[in-house]
């Protein structure tokens, strides 16, 4: 008996039809993260499901599936909550932010609360240093986290709240976040709407507007040059 | 006279203002595949011959011309060619590309079409960050809003031209970043990098011709289409021309995005940041991620292009400027960035492998006060031997701010290991 559903084996196919005839192959990350999205983490039942679709040996896809952070060996919480520690998050008090979350939830790396609730890891960059330190739920970011805030953040998770991040969509599970990433809309009436551009990334176009600055001489009628070799 | 601000060039970035850019109807009222447009009625090889006469250079890191790649693609050699977007960020200190895929991914999908067209491929992949899950969102809503109105799929705009484009997650892998590793990871492999040659011109996503190209740089090509290369060129330097987003992070007043014209100095861009924070001194910045040499307060003026950056003795990189002060130490920065290093080496070589695990360890010795004079030498001549002794720049990138931190800090190694300096408590939560 397989928990992969006829609905899970569709989307398979949706996935290996992204690749050309004989490249079936380059499906295997994505239906990676589809498996994922059944079980929480990648089981030895994902592990031959993918081996299934494609026709490999299930010790090539576990070859691959080892390889990548993201997919996860052993059961995930609904929240997979990641805490920048890398060199400038670090310094900003990123690594301050992580230890008072790992002694709050008792759990250390890649470990999860006894209820289920929370995954917790510490992150290598994730892209957003100018609003360091960030932490990430189910990859959306919470930014400039401070460790106060950052237990107030998981306390919240853990009585079945879901805080708004900083500038992505509103949460979801982790399982649900894994089909987006097998490479499926996120079907959240809403959500790709979700989040505005905070003040880091609109920095240096305010200063811009400000000064009344931009290029001069843009003009998009400019003709492409013809070659005479093209002709 | 001139100001600092007219050094403020913002294009590629200047739609993010508009709150709903990400939409395709508000990005067709911001002269939205005007481009494409105009694109694909003009000759491939007359926008390749536009790409190079632009001076345009890749935004990834290593600024290699990008019309010149475009050109090395075999014609009329019936294979099909591909276009793979290198949108795996995650250099540490770079942060630009995902929010121009979150704010404006019409601009990404735009490029791809006339970079496609340009190098006759009729299929294009976006390899994004598995991570970056908003920027993704954006970008497939974008891609079915895009095939939705004719602008991809078949027969694109009544021009003839076909085009498909997939947008595919990574899972977590830093060295898919590295443009080798990346096309193995998307052909369903472990992102382990290739020998080169044969180079990707020939031999990229299944042994065909293709191009790998930053998000940066295919977004760059709808405003080079519209504006024409000598527009481009009225910014940045001869060698170095155009806008380029400067990433600042760190110990400044506003960090952010800022894109200036090519060439800008840290002094400039620190004061468009509102200056240092209060208390805090420069001390030491990376010109363009981690894997760029350490620069120190005596580099405030160095032109930030990619020659003057060079002969400083460092590379420019992504130009993300992360900005430490006096408050941080070198010696613990080089260590998390090592840390950082040894987990994501994806161990097909022996020396970035084995070098980044040992050098972890010499780093603990050192900052809790066990280190010795010899660590230095040990971290050194380990350094020499991980330098240009794997297949890809990670391990290059690896040894850079171990030998810059080095050369610029050693009496803060002295001070560790003198005892001047208080032994630190290394917390677990930082090592993997």
């Amino acid at each position: 008996m397989t928990v992969f559903s006829q609905e899970i084996l569709d989307r398979a196919q949706e996935i290996i039809s992204r690749y050309p005839q004989g490249r079936e192959r380059s499906a295997l990350l994505p239906l990676l993260h589809l498996v994922q999205s059944v079980e929480g983490y990648v089981s030895p039942a994902g592990i031959t499901f993918c081996a299934e679709q494609l026709g490999l040996q299930k010790a090539n896809v576990a070859a691959v599936a080892s390889f990548y952070t993201m997919y996860k060996r052993r059961p995930t919480g609904d929240y997979l909550v990641s805490v920048c520690t890398n060199t400038m998050c670090n310094v900003l008090g990123g690594q301050a932010v992580y230890d008072a979350v790992s002694e709050r939830l008792g759990v250390g790396h890649d470990e999860t609360t006894a209820d289920g609730t929370i995954t917790l890891e510490h992150a290598e960059c994730l892209a957003a240093c100018d609003y360091g330190p960030v932490m990430t739920v189910n990859y959306d970011f919470f930014d400039a986290v401070t460790p106060d805030s950052a237990i107030d953040l998981v306390e919240q998770l853990r009585k079945g709240e879901r805080p708004q991040p900083s500038r992505g969509a509103r949460l979801c599970t982790l399982k649900e976040m894994s089909l987006q990433l097998a490479g499926f809309a996120d079907e959240r009436e809403g959500a790709v709407a979700d989040g505005v551009a905070g003040d880091p990334t609109l920095a240096g176009l305010r200063l811009a507007q400000k000064h009344g600055v931009s290029p001069a001489g843009f003009d998009i009628n400019t003709p492409i040059p013809s070659r005479e070799a093209s002709k | 006279m001139t100001t600092v601000y007219q050094k403020l060039t913002p294009v590629l970035t200047k739609r993010w203002l508009s709150p709903d850019a990400w939409r395709l109807d508000v990005y067709e009222q911001l002269d939205g595949y005007a481009a494409a447009r105009k694109a694909l009625n003009a000759h491939p090889d007359d926008l390749i011959a536009l790409i190079k006469d632009s001076g345009l250079r890749g935004r990834g890191g290593a600024g290699f011309p990008t019309g010149l790649k475009w050109g090395f693609i075999p014609q009329n050699d019936g294979k099909p060619h591909y276009l793979v977007v290198n949108a795996d960020e995650g250099e540490p200190g770079t942060c630009k590309d995902l929010p121009l895929m979150t704010h404006d991914p019409h601009s990404l999908i735009e490029g791809c079409i006339i970079a496609s067209y340009a190098i006759r491929s009729n299929r294009a992949y976006i390899y994004v960050r598995g991570e970056a899950v908003h920027a993704a969102r954006r970008l497939r809503h974008a891609v079915n809003e895009a095939y939705q109105k004719g602008y991809l799929g078949k027969n694109i705009m009544g021009t003839g031209f076909d085009l498909d484009l997939f947008v595919h997650s990574g899972a977590g892998a830093y060295i898919c970043g590295e443009e080798t590793a990346l096309l193995d990871s998307l052909e369903g492999f472990r992102g382990q990098p290739r020998l080169r040659p044969p180079f990707p011109a020939t031999h990229g996503l299944y042994a065909s011709p293709t191009v790998v190209n930053n998000v940066g740089t295919i977004a760059s090509v709808p405003y080079i289409v519209l504006g024409g290369a000598a527009w481009w060129k009225t910014m940045g330097t001869e060698k170095s021309s155009g806008p380029m987003i400067y990433s600042l992070s760190g110990r400044i007043a506003n960090p952010g995005q800022y894109e200036c014209s090519m060439g800008i100095t840290l002094r400039e861009l620190i004061e468009l940041a509102g200056g240092m924070l209060p208390g805090h001194n420069l001390k030491f910045w990376t010109p363009g991620g981690s894997s760029t040499p350490l620069l120190t307060a005596d580099h405030l003026d160095v032109p930030l292009e990619f020659e003057s950056v060079a002969a400083a003795g460092s590379i420019l990189g992504t130009t993300a400027t992360q900005i430490f002060s006096d408050q941080d130490c070198p010696v613990y920065a080089t260590y998390r960035w090592l840390e950082f290093y040894h987990h994501e080496s994806c161990g097909k070589c022996t020396p970035c492998r084995e070098g980044n695990y040992w050098m972890v360890r010499i780093y603990k010795r050192i900052l809790t006060g066990e280190g010795t004079y010899e660590d230095i030498d040990t971290l050194l001549d380990t350094s020499d031997n991980i330098l240009g002794r794997s297949f890809c720049g990670l391990g290059d990138g690896a040894v850079t701010p171990v030998m810059s931190s080095i050369k610029h800090f050693k009496q803060d190694y002295l001070d560790y290991i003198e005892r001047r300096k208080a032994p630190m408590a290394l917390s677990k939560g930082g090592a993997h």
